[in-house]
């Protein structure tokens, strides 16, 4: 089996997902070759070919230049297995890819069992192994399923690859994301609505709790989409990480993007309905509970 | 202007999955079934686009059995004008490039300027489907998108990224857009606009009209994940819980020091 990984810049910078990928080909056994539009001052440690592209040249956002030059290396290489990280620049990019290969693609892949990929369905309550009936397989990876317990060392052999073309989406940079009002990051204990908290009125409720601990309140994507919450107060892939001693999660599901911002908590309480729910994989303790019921009382014995 | 938007129907994700019998799906009896989440952000993007535009046509197409019409009626109550229903009792079989092909193969010749999906469906989530009708279409897609701009024939759009920065991007129509959470505030369909939908076109067509590809992937075993184990699962009266949780945090942490 031979595999292509594809690495990801950002700003200018390669992201850390390129270990996942190096880990991830090392747990699969076989060949490696690596692809990635950068520059030759931040490179993979990767012991192996890189075909580089000149991110001045392809642009850093420019997905169908880059399916173009990936085309040129899969037809150079021939691999069976084309692998991107599961992020906006992968889940982007390798639906073009497949489509152009006539290749199946297997989205965010958490594992590797006798040698067939795991995906999740249904936020996680179930899982499917997946095989692709297809001569080559494009397949993303979800962030953190792969991390190395070590960063992988080596250096690559790098070929340069010529620019390719500029496709069909103009790319007018980035705009940062807003300065946090609140800095959750510093806070020791936080408690978290999430949409089962039901209706905006229901938010002192998890206020309360999180004062009688001492500690904030933060949010689930949800909350702060319906503006029951600032912006600020999100935690997850797409607001704020966390590592409090105490998490204390209410109504909230568990949906990987949640759990990448806090699952390195110290220790975790989950409040939920649902005794199924997947926040208590992380969770240390999950009470089934109504948190409506639960909390008020929950406060008032901790503040007596 | 000519709109579609394709939605797709889930179960709640509150539901308890079983696995179906012939072990590739979850079963589908007691479910309780809804729009995609995403995809409510991709219709209420498209009837505001109709709202701006004043003259425009908007298409709702959803594939899946007779029940998915239940939630094309929604789509249609929020300000679609007709549902096209791609009649298909297996389509949860039917693997991404399958979906994207009987999309692609009904808009094919119907000139729509701007096609609208959801990031990823909540039961798959494999966020292929949009790409892959626009790349069968031969048209640009702008994914993940956290805000919209229509003028002129040009779409400018923020894609969401890791950390919460967005990206600048443009392109110009025929075009597809992929919907990401909070993208707007999806409307509650009024009483009257669900009585008016009810009027409103939703023409049924087999999927095997379509000539859908064969698959190109197949399920070897879906399961629950095994637990982990080592989280306590605690169950009970309030009152008595509260006295629990407090005994844990005095015992595991340190935050009632
Ligand atoms: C690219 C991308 C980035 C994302 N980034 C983030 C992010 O940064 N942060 C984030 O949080 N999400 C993020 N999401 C969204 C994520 O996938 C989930 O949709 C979201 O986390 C769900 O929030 P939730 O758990 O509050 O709601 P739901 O999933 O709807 O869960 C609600 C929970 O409340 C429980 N419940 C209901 N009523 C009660 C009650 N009375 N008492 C107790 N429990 C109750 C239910 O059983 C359920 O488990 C992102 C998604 C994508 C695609
Ligand atoms: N059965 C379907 N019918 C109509 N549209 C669908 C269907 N399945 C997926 N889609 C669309 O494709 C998007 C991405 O789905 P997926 O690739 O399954 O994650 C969804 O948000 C919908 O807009």
């Amino acid at each position: 089996m031979k595999t292509l990984l594809v690495a990801e810049y950002r700003d200018g910078k390669l992201l850390g997902s390129a270990n996942e990928l190096i880990n991830f080909a090392a747990k699969l056994g076989g060949d490696a070759v690596m692809f990635l539009v950068g520059n030759e001052t931040d490179l993979p440690n990767f012991d192996g070919k890189l075909y580089l592209a000149d991110i001045t040249q392809a642009g850093e956002f420019n997905p169908g230049g880059h399916k173009q030059l990936l085309l040129e290396v899969i037809e150079k290489e021939q691999p069976q297995l084309v692998v991107l990280p599961h992020s906006s620049y992968g889940w982007d990019l390798a639906p073009r890819l497949a489509v152009a290969l006539q290749a199946a693609q297997i989205s965010e892949v958490v594992e590797i069992k006798e040698g067939q990929l795991v995906v999740p369905a249904c936020n996680a309550k179930l899982r499917r192994t997946v095989k692709a009936t297809t001569a080559t397989t494009v397949a993303t990876l979800q962030s953190g399923a792969f991390t190395p317990s070590n960063d992988p060392s080596g250096n690559p052999e790098v070929i340069k690859l010529e620019s390719g073309s500029s496709g069909d989406i103009q790319f007018h940079g980035y705009e940062a994301a807003g300065a946090a009002a609140v800095d959750l990051s510093k806070a020791e204990v936080i408690v978290s609505a999430g949409r089962g908290i039901g209706k905006p009125e229901n938010l002192p409720i998890i206020e309360n709790l999180a004062k009688a601990l001492k500690g904030e309140y933060g949010a689930s994507r949800p909350v702060v989409d319906a503006e029951w919450a600032e912006p600020s107060r999100q935690v997850g892939t797409t607001g704020q990480t966390v590592a409090p001693k105490l998490y204390v999660a209410c109504g909230i599901s568990g949906a990987i993007q949640h759990l990448a911002g806090m699952k390195k908590s110290e220790f975790v309480i989950a409040i939920n309905t649902d005794k199924d729910a997947p926040i208590g994989e992380v969770a240390d303790v999950l009470a089934v509970a109504d948190l409506k019921q639960l909390l008020p009382i929950l406060t008032e014995k901790l503040n007596s | 202007m000519k709109l579609l938007v394709c939605i797709k129907q889930v179960p709640d994700m509150e539901s308890r999955f079983k696995v179906n019998t012939s072990g590739d799906w979850y079963d589908e009896t007691d479910l309780a079934w809804r729009m995609n989440e995403y995809d409510e952000f991709a219709v209420e993007q498209a009837v505001q686009l109709k709202e701006q535009i004043g003259e425009a046509e908007l298409t709702v197409l959803c594939i899946g059995p007779e029940r998915v019409k239940e939630t094309m009626k929604k789509a249609l109550a929020m300000g679609a004008d007709r549902g096209a229903h791609i009649a298909d009792d297996n389509s949860h079989q039917q693997d991404p490039f399958a979906i994207a092909s009987l999309i692609a193969s009904f808009a094919k010749d119907k000139g729509f300027d701007l096609i609208f999906t959801g990031l990823q469906s909540q039961d798959r989530g494999s966020a292929q489907v949009g790409v892959m009708v626009a790349e069968l279409l031969g048209i640009p897609s702008l994914t993940t998108l956290v805000e919209f701009d229509y003028t002129d024939g040009t779409v400018n759009g923020k894609r969401e990224l890791e950390g919460g920065s967005k990206a600048k991007v443009s392109c110009t129509t025929p075009a597809l857009v992929s919907c990401q959470l909070g993208l707007n505030t999806p409307r509650y369909p009024t009483l009257p606009n669900i009585m008016k939908a009810k009027k409103k076109e939703l023409l049924s067509i087999p999927a095997a009209e379509l000539n859908p590809p064969t698959a190109q992937q197949q399920t070897i075993n879906i399961a629950p994940p095994e637990k982990k184990g080592g989280g306590l699962v605690l169950e009970g009266d309030p009152a008595e819980l509260a006295d629990q949780l407090i005994q844990l945090l005095k015992e595991k942490t340190t935050v009632l020091n």
